[in-house]
């Protein structure tokens, strides 16, 4: 972990010996780093007075790659993006064009969207609660347990899409195919367990003494600053602010279903580990309702085009709640079957701006703790 | 909710006669309109917004390259469009960078409001004032421009490359932008053997 462990000249703080700063370099092959990402960190004994996140170790262009071929093509790549939720990443690529090009969603399709987003949101959390646990030293346990039921949502996910995780399932007006028979079955059974689990897990965390002193009132910053920053997603509600854009601009039929939106009250890491927990259970409530109502009708816009599919002239910024914050796409057409310019807001990246001001000050081992709280996949991060 | 922008370019009109700010109609279903804001006014419009109309939320930031300015007013349409048609013919169209910004508000939950900028060329005038100080979410996707697009944001606290590395010396988001065969090409003596070996013969008929 600690590797160019030379101390520092510190020309600023004067003094003896006992000043002297030390540079470590955080990753890029560490696992508590969630992926290729590497942090710059200047230390004064155990407490950080710098850091400087390094970027792009994963980054192979998905903008210009996406720019090289017809919108439709650009659909696989989103699934790389955050490759823990890989059907809000398609949700989010397909509302976008349809804003640009004015297409319309048959009813079936946007349920079928809103099933798909929100089991998604779901198996983010719980892998998100089992990785939370290992960058505090539980290693294994509770990520065993969030990966047995992440399981069984993927499962579904490969019997209608055809893969566990890269999905390639929504179209622009809708989705690939139609639920396949039994399906829906599937999905309820999955949902009347998940409460249990959720019990489960919360017994095992919620009491938990190291998680009680690792993560509270470690990493809050004023909710203006999180605000001005542009952190969205739990981190943003964690701190108090309501803002989900499910319910700010209900996108899709969100406007439709009763569910609440979870807040914290301090911001620090705790609240944004629990404030997931009560979003997974407002998840649920919202797939029982989608369930319900699911109607008969077509899976996709039968006007939509697949081939030679050419946008009108004209710009769309789009955004979903992504299960890790606001993901936005923005889409330039110039009239031709390709995009002129394709965007990624990637939440997981912006979030990433106010890394450094919640560390300061705080000893080494807590910028672990945040930097998990934060949940970044870098698949989107260095896009 | 798309913002009402004729409402809020009569205010920023009325606030600052002096700033250079025209309408752009985007004539896509989606209709979101832009501001299309000079350089140099930048900074003074971002801060009315921020403060007097509460967008206190950048969420995105986006360089776009444009060869071909043509293209760009037709994206964003210009208010007046047979005045551009002249001195676009006369003088040789000279294309630019544009960086457009997303804002949105957290009080009044509108948005968003696009923001156009554009700079003078693609080599030398591609200076814009950074936003960082008003909204810091600026930070990291201004400093991706500059690293894939080229654009200097002036007053931006730490303007390096963020995804590409630091010896990198082109910008690959450009659309003229020619990938090399091999990105870590060294020459080597291994190089210079191969060179003197097809300069050994007079080339044939076949090469």
């Amino acid at each position: 972990m600690i590797s160019d462990a030379t101390p520092l000249s510190a020309p600023t703080l004067e003094g003896t010996d006992d000043d002297q700063l030390l540079r470590v370099s955080l990753g890029p092959q560490h696992p508590s780093t969630h992926g290729v990402f590497r942090m710059n960190v200047v230390l004064d004994g155990e407490t950080v007075v710098r850091l400087k996140p390094v970027f792009g170790y994963l980054h192979r262009n998905h903008e210009k790659i996406a720019e090289g071929g017809p919108y439709l093509h650009a659909m696989p790549y989103t699934d790389r993006l955050d490759y823990i939720c890989p059907l809000t990443n398609n949700w989010a690529y397909a509302l976008s064009v349809e804003k640009l090009a004015g297409i319309e969603v048959p009813e079936r399709a946007e349920y079928m969207r809103v099933i798909l987003a929100e089991l998604t949101r779901l198996i983010n959390h719980t892998a998100f609660m089992g990785f939370i646990l290992g960058d505090m030293g539980a290693w294994g346990s509770a990520l065993m347990y969030a990966f047995r039921e992440r399981e069984k949502i993927l499962d579904l996910f490969e019997d209608l899409t055809g893969a566990r995780m890269m999905a390639n399932f929504m179209r622009f007006g809708g989705c690939r195919y139609d639920l396949p028979e039994g399906w829906i079955g599937q999905v309820s059974r999955i949902i009347d367990d998940y409460g249990p689990f959720l019990d489960e897990m919360e017994q095992l965390l919620i009491g938990n003494e190291i998680l009680l002193a690792r993560a509270q009132d470690v990493g809050q910053l004023p909710p203006e600053q999180l605000v001005n920053g542009g952190v969205t997603g739990p981190m943003l509600r964690a701190a108090g602010i309501s803002y989900d854009l499910r319910k700010v601009e209900p996108y899709g039929i969100y406007d439709r279903f009763d569910f609440r939106i979870p807040l914290g009250e301090k911001g620090d890491c705790y609240d944004r580990i629990m404030i997931r927990f009560l979003e997974m259970r407002e998840s649920l409530k919202i797939l029982r309702q989608a369930i319900d109502a699911l109607p008969e009708g077509d899976f996709i816009n039968p006007k939509a085009k697949l081939r030679n599919f050419k946008p009108p002239v004209g710009d769309a910024y789009g955004r979903i709640e992504g299960p890790k914050g606001e993901l936005g796409f923005h889409l330039i057409s110039d009239g031709t079957t390709d995009p002129y310019r394709f965007r990624v807001r990637a939440p997981s990246f912006v979030n990433l701006t106010l890394l450094e001001d919640m560390c300061l000050g705080l000893d080494l081992a807590d910028v672990v703790i945040i930097l998990g709280s934060i949940d970044i996949v870098l698949g989107e991060v260095d896009r | 909710m798309n913002p009402d922008v004729d409402t809020i370019l009569t205010r920023l009109r009325g606030a600052l006669p002096d700033a250079t700010v025209e309408l752009r109609a985007n004539p896509g279903p989606a209709e979101q309109h832009s501001l299309l804001v000079a350089p140099a006014d930048l900074p003074g419009v971002c801060r009315f917004l921020h403060d007097e109309l509460r967008f206190d939320y950048l969420s995105n930031v986006t360089g776009i390259d444009w060869p071909d300015p043509v293209l760009a007013d037709k994206v964003a349409v210009p208010e007046d469009d047979e005045d551009s048609g002249d001195p676009g013919k006369a003088t040789e169209p000279q294309g630019f960078l544009e960086v457009v910004y997303h804002l949105y508000s957290h009080p009044d939950r509108v948005g968003p409001l696009v923001l156009r900028v554009r700079t003078g060329d693609r080599t030398d005038r591609v200076e814009i004032p950074s936003v960082v100080s008003i909204w810091r979410s600026a930070e990291f996707q201004e400093r991706e421009i500059y690293d894939l697009f080229g654009v200097r944001f002036t007053g931006h606290p730490d303007l390096r490359r963020i995804l590409m590395w630091d010896e990198f010396v082109d910008h690959p988001m450009r659309k003229d932008y020619v990938a090399p065969d091999d990105f870590e090409y060294e020459p080597t003596p291994h190089a210079e053997v191969l060179e003197r070996a097809r300069t050994h013969y007079p080339a044939t008929e076949k090469d």
